[in-house]
Formats: C-alpha cells, sequence, structure tokens
C-alpha cells in the first residue's frame, strides 16, 4: 500500500475513534446531543469523555511510535518501550507518590512518575554515551524495569492499608478512566516533545539495518541517536505512563501490524505507528468502557487480554516472514 | 587521493591489535589485504573507515586524518562494505541501495533526482536493476552481494574498503564482483579489500600488504609479496609456486608438521 494512503487512511480512522471515544460509555450521548443547549450530556463529552479522548491519543502515539523507533533502534522486532525500563520506572515513581506521600493529586502523581522515568532515562543515557552496544542497552533497560517491578512489589507488600494496595494495584494496571484536563495538560507536552525526538531517528534507524558499522560509515552519529531514542522515549512513555499507568502490548504489537501494509523500513513505520497507536488506544478504550457491570475493565488488562491471543495468531500467520 | 597508515598502534579492549603499520594505498589500485585470522586485517580496514581509533598513529585521506574529518565528509569519500553484508530488516534492494545516498542527503529531504540517477548507476553497474523490487534477504548470496556493493557505489566515493566480500560466493560469483571491481579502479577509485584466498589475491591485486600478528611481514606488489617465503611466514605453512609459470602460489602444507 501506498504509504501516503496508508498514513490518510490512519489519521480518519484516529478521527473516528475519537468521535466514537465521545459518544461511547455506559451513557451513549449521539452527535445530535452536542448541540443541543442545555443538554446534561454536554457534560459528561467535554468534562469526562474529551480530556479521556485526547490522553488517548497522545498515550497511544507515543506507545505505537516508541515501539516502531525501538525495534528499528534495536533490530529487534521484541522490543517495545517496557523493554528499556522507562514503564516500570515510571509507574514505581507514581507508586511511591502514592504510597509514601499519600498523594492524590494528578500533579504530585505525574512529578514524580515523571521524575522516576527520567531517573531512568538518565542511567541509560550514560550508559549510551560509555558504550556503543544496543545489546548492553536492552540489558540496562530489563534490569531497570525488573529493578523497578521488584521495588514496587515491595512497596505494595508494605503498604499500610488496604485502600492504598487497592490504589496502587488498580493504577499499575493503565487506565484513562477518569483523567481530566489536569492530566492531560500535563502529559501531552511532554508526549509532544518526546514524540518529535522520536520522528527525528528515522534516517538512522534506516542506516541501521545495515548493521552498526555501515551506519557509521555512511556519516551517522550513533551516540545521538541513541540519545534522541532515550530522551525521547523517556519523555512520551513517562509522561504517558505517569497519566494513565502502566498499558503494554501497544508499542509491540502496532508495529507489527504495519510492516505488511508499508513494509519494514524503519523510517517508513514512525507516522503510521504513532497513527496506528492512537487509533488502537482510543478504539480499546471505548470498548472497555461498554463492559457490563458498574466498573470499567482495565485498559491495560484489556490490551492484554485482546492483544495475546491476537499476537498468537498474527506469529502463526507470519512465521514464513523474515522479521520474525 | 591516496590512503595512507602511518606508525599506526590500534588496541583493542586493551588488547594490541596492530604495531606500526606504515602503508600507502594508492588510488585507482587495489589493495588486498592478506594475513591469518586474527592478523588484524579487519582492524585495519575499520581504521580506514574512521571506524578504529588509533591508539598511536594516523590514518590520513589525502593528508588529512581520517577520524578528524567531519563524519558526512568521510562518508562520502570512502565506503565501507563489512564482513557480515547483515541485512536486518527485509526491504527491498532499491531501497537498500538508496541508504548509501545516506550522506548525500539533507536529514528529512525525500531522495533527490540526483540521488536516483546515483543509485540506478550504481544498480545498473552491479547488474542489480532487475533485483530492485526484491526482498533484500530473499535474495541469492550472489545477488545480495552485487545489491550491497551497490549500496556502497551509490554514495559515490573515492574509496571503497571491502571486508572478505568473496565469503560465501561460488567461484563464478567470486570472478564476477573481483571483476567489478577491476571496473571501479578504472574509473579512478582506490580499493582495499580484504581476502583470504591466495589464489583470487593474485588475480586481483596490484598489490599486497601481508599481516601476521598485526605486523606488516610484506607490502608490494602483487607478484611479490605472493610468493613461498613472506606467505609462509604470514601464515605458517609451506607454500609452493605453481609449475605452470602462472605465478600462483598454494599452500600446500603446514609448516610445524
Amino acid at each position: 500500500m501506498k504509504r501516503p494512503v496508508l498514513i490518510a487512511g490512519l489519521s480518519a480512522l484516529v478521527l473516528l475513534f475519537f468521535f466514537l471515544s465521545l459518544m461511547a460509555g455506559k451513557v451513549w450521548v449521539p452527535l445530535g446531543a452536542w448541540w443541543l443547549q442545555g443538554d446534561p450530556r454536554w457534560l459528561i463529552v467535554t468534562e469526562l469523555r474529551l480530556p479521556r479522548a485526547l490522553l488517548g491519543i497522545g498515550v497511544g502515539a507515543a506507545l505505537g511510535l516508541s515501539g516502531a523507533v525501538l525495534q528499528g533502534y534495536l533490530r529487534n522486532p521484541l522490543a517495545d518501550p517496557a523493554v528499556v525500563g522507562i514503564s516500570s520506572s515510571a509507574a514505581l515513581g507514581a507508586v511511591v507518590a502514592i504510597l509514601l506521600l499519600s498523594a492524590t493529586s494528578p500533579l504530585v502523581i505525574f512529578t514524580c512518575a515523571m521524575a522516576a522515568a527520567c531517573g531512568a532515562m538518565l542511567v541509560l543515557a550514560a550508559l549510551a554515551w560509555r558504550t556503543r552496544s544496543a545489546v548492553a542497552f536492552i540489558l540496562a533497560g530489563t534490569v531497570l524495569a525488573s529493578l523497578a517491578g521488584a521495588v514496587t512489589a515491595f512497596l505494595i507488600s508494605i503498604a499500610p492499608n488496604p485502600w492504598a494496595t487497592a490504589e496502587i494495584i488498580d493504577w499499575i494496571m493503565g487506565s484513562l478512566t477518569d483523567r481530566s484536563f489536569d492530566e492531560a495538560t500535563l502529559a501531552l507536552p511532554f508526549i509532544a516533545v518526546g514524540c518529535a525526538l522520536l520522528l527525528c531517528t528515522g534516517r538512522t534507524l534506516d542506516a541501521l539495518t545495515l548493521g552498526e558499522d555501515a551506519a557509521r560509515t555512511l556519516g551517522l552519529r550513533l551516540e545521538r541517536t541513541q540519545l534522541l531514542v532515550v530522551l525521547g522515549t523517556g519523555l512520551s512513555v513517562g509522561a504517558s505512563v505517569a497519566v494513565t499507568g502502566v498499558v503494554g502490548f501497544v508499542g509491540l504489537i502496532v508495529p507489527h501490524l504495519l510492516r505488511p501494509l508499508v513494509g519494514a523500513r524503519p523510517s517508513a513505520l514512525l507516522v503510521p505507528s504513532a497513527l496506528g497507536g492512537a487509533a488502537l488506544v482510543l478504539a480499546a478504550d471505548s470498548l472497555v468502557r461498554l463492559a457490563p457491570g458498574a466498573s470499567e475493565i482495565r485498559l491495560g488488562v484489556a490490551m492484554a487480554l485482546i492483544g495475546t491471543p491476537f499476537f498468537f495468531a498474527m506469529l502463526l500467520r507470519m512465521r514464513r516472514s523474515a522479521w520474525i | 587521493m591516496d590512503l595512507t597508515v602511518t606508525g599506526l598502534d590500534v588496541t583493542l579492549g586493551g588488547r594490541p591489535v596492530l604495531h606500526g603499520i606504515d602503508a600507502i594505498f594508492p588510488a585507482g589500485r587495489i589493495t588486498a589485504v592478506l594475513g591469518a585470522n586474527g592478523s588484524g586485517k579487519t582492524t585495519l580496514l575499520r581504521t580506514l573507515a574512521g571506524l578504529a581509533k588509533p591508539e598511536r598513529g594516523h590514518a590520513m585521506l589525502g593528508g588529512r586524518i581520517v577520524t578528524d574529518l567531519d563524519s558526512r565528509e568521510r562518508a562520502r569519500a570512502i565506503g565501507y562494505l563489512p564482513q557480515d553484508g547483515a541485512v536486518h530488516w527485509n526491504i527491498n534492494a532499491g531501497d537498500l541501495v538508496m541508504l548509501g545516498r545516506t550522506p548525500h542527503r539533507s536529514p528529512f529531504a525525500g531522495p533527490s533526482p540526483a540521488d536516483w540517477e546515483a543509485v540506478m548507476a550504481a544498480m545498473s553497474a552491479t547488474a542489480t536493476l532487475e533485483l530492485a523490487d526484491r526482498i533484500a534477504t530473499e535474495l541469492s548470496g550472489g545477488e545480495r552481494a552485487r545489491v550491497l556493493l551497490a549500496r556502497v557505489l551509490a554514495g559515490d566515493p573515492q574509496w571503497l574498503l571491502a571486508d572478505e566480500p568473496l565469503a560465501s560466493l561460488d567461484p563464478a560469483h567470486q570472478l564476477d564482483l573481483l571483476a567489478r571491481f577491476r571496473q571501479l579502479t578504472e574509473r579512478g577509485m582506490g580499493v582495499v579489500i580484504v581476502l583470504h584466498d591466495l589464489v583470487q589475491a593474485a588475480r586481483i591485486a596490484d598489490r599486497v600488504l601481508l599481516l601476521r600478528e598485526g605486523r606488516v611481514v610484506a607490502f608490494g606488489p602483487a607478484a611479490e609479496v605472493l610468493t613461498p617465503e613472506p606467505l609462509g611466514r604470514a601464515y605458517g605453512v609451506r607454500v609452493a609456486m605453481v609449475p605452470d609459470g602462472s605465478g600462483l602460489a598454494l599452500p600446500v602444507a603446514m609448516d610445524r608438521i
């Protein structure tokens, strides 16, 4: 498929899911109601669903794009933002805020989560300067993720009351429920800057198809790219996790879904992956609201539930393709 | 412009790999680098390409130190064909060759007409035009070697540094690739090529640099270096000349047995 056609199609899909996301929920708000003066449902749309949909676009784009960049950078189709430890570190920061600072305000939780994501980012950036190896980079990320996971588990185990534990677990599972414009205005600028940095890596990612030595002899500075990857992922994914919790699978699946459509050239995947991620998160977040019962399925849980069988099916279908 | 190395010492991870290498690689000639496994051939090539920084001494291109050149300028002047020939994603051959234009392109611009022209020229010089839409990872060894060569040629470099480009090619494809290298020197390009095959080296090289344990055993015209005495010292084998006057040297036995 021609790339411009795909990008236009995905943009249309994002727009469609955006409006669906404003309409769908426990209360269905049809398009017509938006223009009715004094309709109480208008508040549902503007106060609850609009920030949630905007965040959905931002978070989805950040996860999809960073997944595509990391897979290209590490030349590994299994890479996703969770692999470099940014997600778990941001989650740890939020847990610390909830548990030790008894924080409930979005600003405090966001600041702590971002601080932790930045800490993880600094560790990776320091490593990026010292070593030129992608393997060391991925190992350090994995170790960071394990450490953050372990500390989070430890904090849960010493939580003073069941309410705190429930709050933390709820948060780790990832959700866009009840997010307001406060969270949106906090996170979206970081996500935008992070995504802009990640979009600058395309040329180097393409050249890395030939290996690191060949990429260097094509005049590219891999150290600079590594920093762009670290900063871009840290800012965009850090900010995403800081407001939604951990939403897995998006970064892993979206590039795989799109490769058969745009080809495997890493730079060609970047913009489509951002749009695809946004569409996927918007769609999933609309669906979780429609589940029966008083509460919603958590977005992170839904993603894993839908994502796993889907991913297996894709692996089986593509087992003959060389990129697996 | 000639490539030269003077008093080159290179250390990798604390282990000295090259000691006091002095050599001039003349432009428009093919210089073969030969030596036993681990003798420092690849390290020498990587140093010439600016990938390894010497401990002492310099690799210089036309009087300028290779590692001091701006990375894009260096990339335009020196094309490097790595040993493994890795292609990590299944992109098509045309896109792969276009990667060779990277040092000529501005970061966010699409390929210019000049880029397409260079890609077409490189692909027609390597007889790969008909492979342009094929997936690079699905090509045969011979096809892939030609496409990877086209990738380097698309950058229009003055120098081609090729690390064992003949490995895993059958004799016909080896001869085909060597003939293409010869054509390049006729256009003024300088070629440094790491080889294992003494016969192919004798066939293609104007000059031969023979290494043993990171030191130069012999450096000079191929007919002088590819002889029993220096080859015996470099490889630790007994070498005999083929008695038909072709000037080919063949290893016949381990020296130590």
